[in-house]
């Protein structure tokens, strides 16, 4: 009898399993590169047909500023060509490039409003031959959110959201839940000490505030390289938690 | 006529017959200046002006020319029909966001016509009759009249706008009818005891109560495919099916004259004579019969089947050779993925100016160091200089801001923008940008001096100031916040 029943489920088991599209498909991954950061993230990097959200910290809410860049770091990183979906234009190419996001893998996609912004988005996270799709949106539902995440499961393409929003007080909108397997915040933090007057290169604070099947961190790091490459930030790295908190506070 | 065309300023009239007279048909701008009017006696005319230049009318010729304009205005949309003896109808609904809009269109079309040595009026309107009106009658030659009131629009109209015959029309100012305004006035069963249904089927056609079907031109070696209905549809879903039995006829014609599809219209022609069209346009020749129905299929929404469809008509109107190429082997490298049919996707559905991608100018300006090109551009490898750190944001126009800093090379020790004061902690510069002398005249010696800015919280700016900091020439000497870094 118990035989019987341990079959049946059994079955059962395989039948789900068969149903159930991603289970038996390996998750590719997109490491950063960067072993601290790599180890945090489940298979060891970002998930590429997958949606990750990603907003910038402070003031970086409206200009999203260090949000694009993070985010083009990362799809200078996927080979084939990267569609940028926006409402606003103000992004600057050559920062993109200095990034690792040469101009002629950018195709720029400027939407009249959010509505037809995410139906290009989804649009583009369905086709499958681009390396990533990112785009600039202030309100992501949790449906809009599925939908694109599905969208991006199916083809294997990795969607960004970089989240942006018209006024501080509406970046509260970031607590909502969403689909969107890993949740990045990134903000500004002053840059490298150089030994001569100047500026250093650019440092972060970034905080992966939520991950699917994972634990979320935060993590200081050094900015993209010419590359689109993190690395953590050498002297900030084993700093105890008080003096990061400290840090934090200034 | 080429060198033995007559200068500008002659007078010249076309004469036609006309029962037993020579009557002047049309005159010239000089010609109207010296006060000949079509519909003038010839000799009459001729007695006036003593050298006038005078030619037979050919409206044979006429038509045929005005055939080939109306081939030309398939550009802006689907629906064109010629209104002899001297206009087009074209039927924009929906063609105008993929030309930026209707003012923009309309300033196209008349820049393109200008540039072709045609005068043109122009007018959109909600009705055939009232834009039939506007374009002839309005003191604007570019006129748009507004949504949702085309009696507002005409009612000030003389009668002749009506598209009446022009006995018609003198007999009824003859009668006191002289605009429009009078005869919505008037009850309409006198008047169609004396003139016949015509003039009461003229109003409603121009307000928008009577049904006004175009014809729409086609060309005689358009590539078609056609399908005729016995039974009216009208659900998506058939109207789907039936585009993807159109599109596979049409694409096997193009295989046999080894051409593809570089703009396709689907005309549906309505039970109640209307007719409803969808464009799509592609960005290279396409004979690919799912992607072609895909981005029909993707414009089904837009159709409104009213009662029924009649017809369906797929024309390519715009078709180019295609040239085969080698596709990839798995013995070579793989090739990258094509994007061609997202981009038709995202085109078809957005405009043309919505997709882009940004090629590096030579400029020092940094706004204008890039320039738009079109998505599908061939790759050129060439990026922008990497020695001096940009922004991720440029702000659209640089903004003043208020600071404290030192002149003539000195960044600033604080600054005030958007109402929040922030310290400078750290700054690099200045990267001196020289005004493009050969723009314009007041940048020949304007100078910008960008500095790199962080403040105590760390995020780091983009400033300039407007001048080199000692000679006043050279800019205004003021701050202005130009960018964000990340």
């Amino acid at each position: 009898m118990e035989q019987a029943t341990s079959d049946v489920l059994q079955d059962l088991r395989a039948r789900v399993a068969k149903l159930d599209c991603t289970a038996h498909r390996v998750q590719a991954v997109l490491p950063f590169g960067d072993p601290t950061i790599d180890a945090r993230l489940p298979n060891g990097g970002l998930a590429v047909g997958a949606l990750h959200e990603v907003a910038g910290g402070g003031n970086g809410v409206v200009d999203g500023a260090t949000a694009a860049l993070f985010a083009a770091g990362i799809a200078a990183r996927t080979s084939g060509k990267v569609l940028w979906c926006m409402t606003r234009r103000d992004l600057f190419a050559a920062a993109l490039a200095q990034a690792g996001l040469g101009p002629d893998r950018v195709i720029y996609l400027e939407a009249g409003d959010e509505k037809s912004l995410l139906a290009s988005f989804e649009e583009g996270a369905r086709h499958g031959c681009l390396g990533a799709v990112v785009a600039e949106v202030a309100k992501l539902s949790m449906t809009a959110s599925r939908r694109l995440h599905l969208a991006a499961e199916t083809s294997g393409t990795m969607a960004i959201a970089v989240r942006r929003w018209r006024r501080q007080t509406e970046a509260a909108d970031f607590g909502q839940p969403t689909a969107a397997a890993t949740r990045w915040r990134v903000s500004a933090l002053p840059s490298e000490p150089l030994p001569v007057p100047g500026i250093g290169r650019a440092r972060w604070h970034l905080e992966l505030i939520r991950c699917r099947a994972g634990e979320s961190a935060d993590f200081f790091v050094e900015a993209c390289d010419g590359e689109g490459r993190l690395r953590i930030s050498s002297d900030l790295a084993d700093r105890s938690l008080d003096a990061r908190d400290g840090r934090r506070r200034a | 006529m080429g060198a033995d065309a007559p200068k500008a300023t002659t007078a010249i009239i076309l004469v036609a017959r006309h029962g037993s007279q020579q009557l002047v048909t049309a005159a010239n701008a000089e010609a109207h200046r010296l006060g000949l009017r079509p519909g003038m006696p010839a000799t009459k005319a001729q007695a006036l002006v003593p050298e006038l230049v005078v030619h037979q009318a050919d409206p044979e010729a006429d038509a045929k020319a005005l055939e080939r304009l109306a081939v030309w205005a398939l550009r802006y949309t689907p629906i064109v029909a010629t209104d002899a003896p001297d206009g087009l109808v074209l039927d924009t609904a929906g063609a105008d966001h993929l030309h930026g809009g209707e003012r923009a269109m309309l300033n196209d079309i008349v820049q393109r016509l200008n540039d072709a040595g045609i005068t043109a009026r122009v007018a959109i309107s909600d009705t055939r009759g009232a834009s039939h009106a506007l374009a002839r009658h309005s003191a604007d030659p570019a006129t748009i009249a507004p949504s949702g009131r085309p009696l507002a629009a005409i009612t000030s109209m003389p009668v002749a706008a009506l598209r009446l015959p022009a006995s018609m029309v003198h007999d009824l100012r003859r009668l006191g009818f002289d605009r429009v305004s009078d005869l919505c006035a008037t009850p309409r069963a006198p008047l169609a005891l004396r003139f016949g249904p015509i003039v009461g089927r003229r109003l409603d056609q121009a307000l928008g109560d009577a049904g006004d079907p175009i014809d729409p031109l086609r060309p005689a070696d358009m590539i078609e495919v056609r399908r005729t209905f016995v039974e009216p549809i009208g659900a998506a879903e058939t109207i789907a099916r039936y585009v993807g039995k159109l599109v596979t006829e049409l694409c096997a014609i193009l295989e046999e004259k080894g051409q593809g599809v570089l703009r396709a219209d689907l005309v549906c022609q309505l039970v109640d004579g209307r007719v409803q069209a969808v464009r799509v346009g592609t960005a290279k020749p396409l004979r690919d019969i799912k992607r072609l129905t895909r981005l029909l299929c993707d414009k089904i929404e837009t159709i409104d089947p009213g009662f029924g469809i009649e017809s369906l008509r797929l024309a390519a109107t715009l078709v180019q050779s295609v040239t085969p190429a080698q596709s990839a082997t798995s013995l070579l490298e793989t090739a990258e993925a094509d994007v061609t049919d997202l981009v038709d996707i995202l085109i078809n559905r957005l405009g043309k100016s919505a997709l882009y991608r940004l090629a590096p100018a030579q400029s020092d300006v940094p706004e204008r160091s890039f320039i738009k090109v079109a998505p599908t551009a061939p790759d050129t490898g060439s990026s922008w200089p990497t020695d001096w750190p940009r922004p991720s944001r440029l702000l659209n126009s640089p903004e003043q801001i208020q600071t404290v800093a030192l002149l003539p090379d000195n960044p600033p020790v604080s600054f005030t923008w958007r109402g929040a004061r922030r310290r400078v902690k750290r700054a690099d510069g200045p990267e001196r940008v020289f005004g493009e002398w050969w723009k314009t005249d007041a940048e020949l010696i304007a100078v910008r001096d960008y500095f790199r800015v962080e403040d105590e919280a760390g995020e780091r700016f983009w400033i300039f100031r407007a001048g080199d900091g000692e000679n006043a020439a050279t800019g205004s000497h003021h701050w202005f916040m130009h960018g964000i870094f990340g």
